[in-house]
């Protein structure tokens, strides 16, 4: 049925997909006009959740927005801890008088919890995306090995969800005795979970058929529409933040970057929903190389990390310089799970922000919507949206 | 002499005593999740925390749903449709709220403009979990709370429709390493009866 | 969209960073020769940026994402601000209470970034559209409408995007006065004060202590 047969024959009803509904990976309303099986337009409705924490930023200190960070993009808050301490030491370097210098342990550490997030993120993302499909089953298995590195977060910092743990200047503890066979022994629990997984559902015909050819971009049309991140390389882009700009030691680590290029076969194309599925599996794999490489060249704790006591240690040093930034601003972005978050903090020399601005991946992904989600079924907006990966705290902020 | 193997086999019991066994058993919650706390919920249904032993799965529908959570930040925007979803949930109903952003604004409360302190003005509450999120453990236990609450429940008569608070001491929680215990302690404080200032939609004959 | 055809391969694909990207134009310079109104300046940390006047800002995309060298394919953000209470605003290049709309590009070819400013009164916010250069900058307009109360001419669907549609105000700006009320619901609750910090409302009477009560 094309385009043309929907707007001409028949009613068009107008439905409110939304905001509450189990499909749409949050509180995000999409208005559908379709005649019951081929939708002519949606249109995404908004700000369900937005939680005006940039307007927070202007209310609260440097170091005590880092707790809102992770509730920008709860489900990799690792990550998103990560990019704004980044951004802001990327602001104290722009004046060398008052550069932060993290410890090197620090950087490890900081690499070892985001790449963990960015398993556990990338997992609830093609689990949810094969839930909506209607595959109960992988998800529960993504949340069986989330439940693994949820624990692990917790004997680190305490907390299972949000996590404000990594801080300016490093992160706020060391790891827990026993953390690196904690990680290394996940690992290898992961790679024969991740087999069953792929031969669950990556490698399913109904799912792989279901997701062939749906939502396709091409390369052009992503970067025009400001796709980052797995969605962005789905379509055939091998762009990287890790690569392209790297912070901390990613410089030091080697991994590929998985890019999409048509895994469906003769029914699908390059950029299409099974593309930037198989993306997020293939970058599972290489996270846990990140890992492992991590926790072979991480160095031990020793005279060089003074200890982290808020009076005396490395956490009294960067707090007398973490008052107040230089004046001026920075856009710093890094590589989070669902692509690039760019960070455009604005200082007037004060210890409360001038201005924080977010940019992340899902508000981008939002907006092509419209233009994609034409002439297709009713099934296949749920694929499109499962596929890009969209949380709606990071649109709504 | 009585035979030891016999046990008793008749129960006397109010049928209403039964019906309520009945819908404590099968608490089939909306699933509504909205920030952070729904990822939390989403692991208490998970395969570790698993509330599906207390009989509770998630539907999707308020109309097939007994028990609303409301996990996560309400904002303005969508506070009028907290409100709707619950006048579609069926009698009887009730509604826990999860987390320190649906009890009371949370982190936001302070200085956003767009959030709502807490959706007690605009549902009424039974059941409120706090945490930033709670752990999965608090929730069941709101739940089972939830459940004593629901022991009470009578078709006819006066319904008792004051919240209850659920408090984990720090000294029971498993992450600070504090004593083991095997249920966190939770006591009942009597809130204010109402705090919606808005009629209630439940006959109290 | 259908489904049916298939997509060509898209040869232009970007290399990555280790590739030598040399390019013999520097695109500052050749955005300064091409438009004489538009200037180079610095921000206090030395980050390099182009003022641009507003009504120019569509031809100054159009050459920044078109011209061989700069290749500017995609609008990484484009975000509001507010300098209504910058210190020392009167020295600086800003008049006192302007919005200033940054664009942040970056070239996937070249793999290079590019600053532009534009800088509007608050009164009179409109700056041109870019949807036409690139079409993610649709998102990033309305939400800057909504928050900063810009106008954007020739954007094809400019409505609030964050806020409710009979929402009053736009929050971002520095003078924004937090509402005392919406849908019915007053947003002080419970003898609730915001005592302190930026946003406190002066008539209200100071409390001895934290007002207890309410939920938890």
């Amino acid at each position: 049925m094309t385009l043309e047969a929907v707007t001409t024959s028949g009613d068009l009803m107008r439905l409110s997909m939304g905001p509450q509904h189990p499909s749409t990976h949050g509180v995000l309303r999409l208005i559908v006009d379709t005649d019951g099986e081929v939708v002519s337009r949606v249109q995404p409705d908004l700000g369900f959740l937005h939680r005006s924490i940039e307007k927070i930023g202007e209310c609260v200190d440097w170091v005590q927005f880092v707790p809102y960070t992770d509730r920008v993009d709860y489900v990799c808050a690792m990550n998103s801890n990560h990019a704004y301490c980044t951004a802001v030491e990327a602001l104290f370097g722009t004046d060398p008088a008052c550069a932060v210098k993290v410890p090197l342990r620090g950087e490890y550490i900081r690499v070892l919890v985001a790449e963990l997030n960015r398993i556990s993120s990338h997992l609830v993302a093609v689990g949810a995306m094969s839930m909506d499909l209607g595959a109960y089953t992988p998800f529960l298995h993504g949340i069986a090995q989330r439940e693994t590195v949820n624990d692990i977060f917790e004997k680190t910092c305490g907390a299972r969800l949000t996590y404000n743990y990594v801080t300016v200047g490093g992160v706020t503890h060391d790891l827990y005795v026993g953390a690196e066979d904690d990680i290394a022994r996940f690992c290898t629990e992961l790679e024969r979970e991740m087999l069953r997984f792929n031969r669950l559902i990556t490698t399913n015909t109904i799912f792989r058929d279901r997701c062939a050819g749906v939502g396709t971009i091409s390369a052009e049309e992503a970067i025009g529409w400001g796709l980052v991140g797995p969605s962005l390389r789905g379509s055939g882009v091998a762009f990287d933040v890790r690569k392209a700009e790297p912070y901390g030691v990613y410089d030091r680590l080697t991994f590929d970057v998985p890019v999409g290029d048509n895994f469906a076969g003769s029914r699908g194309a390059k950029g299409d929903s099974y593309d930037r599925f198989v993306v997020r599996v293939l970058e599972i794999l290489e996270s846990i190389r990140i890992l492992r490489q991590c926790l072979k060249d991480m160095p031990k704790p020793g005279p060089q990390d003074k200890p982290a006591d808020p009076d005396t240690g490395w956490q009294a040093e960067v707090k007398k310089v973490i008052l107040r930034p230089p004046k001026g601003e920075i856009y710093h972005r890094v590589e989070n799970p669902r692509g690039e978050t760019g960070y455009h903090l604005v200082s007037d020399g004060t210890k409360i922000p001038y201005r924080i601005k977010i940019r992340t991946g899902s508000f981008t992904g939002v907006g092509i919507f419209e233009h994609l989600m034409r002439g297709i079924m009713i099934a296949d907006i749920v694929t499109i949206i499962g596929s890009l990966d969209i949380v709606v705290p990071e649109i709504d902020r | 002499m009585k035979d030891p193997t016999q046990q008793e086999q008749v129960h006397f019991a109010a049928v209403e005593d039964f019906l309520n066994w009945g819908k404590e058993n099968s608490l089939f919650y909306l699933l509504f999740a909205t920030a952070c706390c729904g990822i939390e919920m989403m692991q208490t249904g998970g395969p570790r925390y698993d509330v599906d032993r207390l009989g509770m799965i998630p539907r999707a529908t308020p109309r097939q749903a007994d028990l609303m959570i409301v996990a996560g930040t309400i904002t303005h925007k969508m506070a009028s449709r907290v409100r709707l979803l619950y006048e579609q949930m069926t009698e009887p109903r009730w509604v826990i709220s999860m987390g320190s952003c649906a009890n009371a604004g949370g982190p936001f409360s302070k200085y956003s403009y767009s959030v709502l302190n807490g959706i007690d003005k605009h549902v009424p509450v039974d059941i409120y979990v706090p945490g930033c999120p709670p752990r999965p453990e608090a929730l069941i236990d709101g739940c089972n709370e939830l459940r004593k609450k629901v022991r009470k429940y009578r078709t006819l008569g006066i319904r008792d429709r004051s919240p209850v608070t659920i408090e984990t001491t720090v000294a029971e929680s498993r992450c600070l390493g504090g004593e083991q215990t095997a249920v966190a302690e939770s006591r009942s404080r009597g809130v204010a009866e109402s705090t919606t200032g808005q009629p209630s939609t439940e006959a109290t004959s | 969209m259908s489904t049916e055809e298939p997509r060509a391969v898209d040869p232009a694909t970007p290399r990555p960073r280790d590739v030598a990207t040399a390019v013999p134009v520097d695109p500052a310079t050749a955005v300064l020769e091409r438009f004489a109104s538009v200037t180079a300046h610095v921000t206090d940390n030395r980050q390099p940026y182009l003022l641009v006047p507003a009504a120019l800002i569509v031809d100054v995309t159009r050459f920044v994402r078109d011209h061989v060298d700069i290749r500017a394919d995609a609008l990484m953000s484009l975000s509001g601000l507010d300098l209504l209470k910058w210190p020392g605003a009167k020295k600086g290049e800003f008049p006192f209470s302007d919005l200033v709309m940054t664009y942040h590009l970056f070239s996937y070819r070249h793999a290079r970034r590019l600053t532009l400013k534009v800088q509007v009164p608050r009164t009179a916010a409109s700056v041109p559209t870019v949807t036409a250069i690139w079409p993610v900058a649709g998102q990033f307009e309305r939400e800057i409408f909504d928050l900063y109360g810009v106008d954007f001419p020739g954007h094809p669907d400019l409505r609030r995007i964050m806020m409710p549609d009979d929402w009053v105000g736009h929050p971002l700006r520095k003078d924004y006065a937090y509402p005392t009320g919406y849908g019915g619901v007053v947003l002080k609750r419970d003898g609730q004060h915001f005592d302190d910090g930026p946003y406190a409302d002066p008539a209200l009477p100071k409390p001895a202590k934290p007002a207890a009560g309410g939920a938890a």
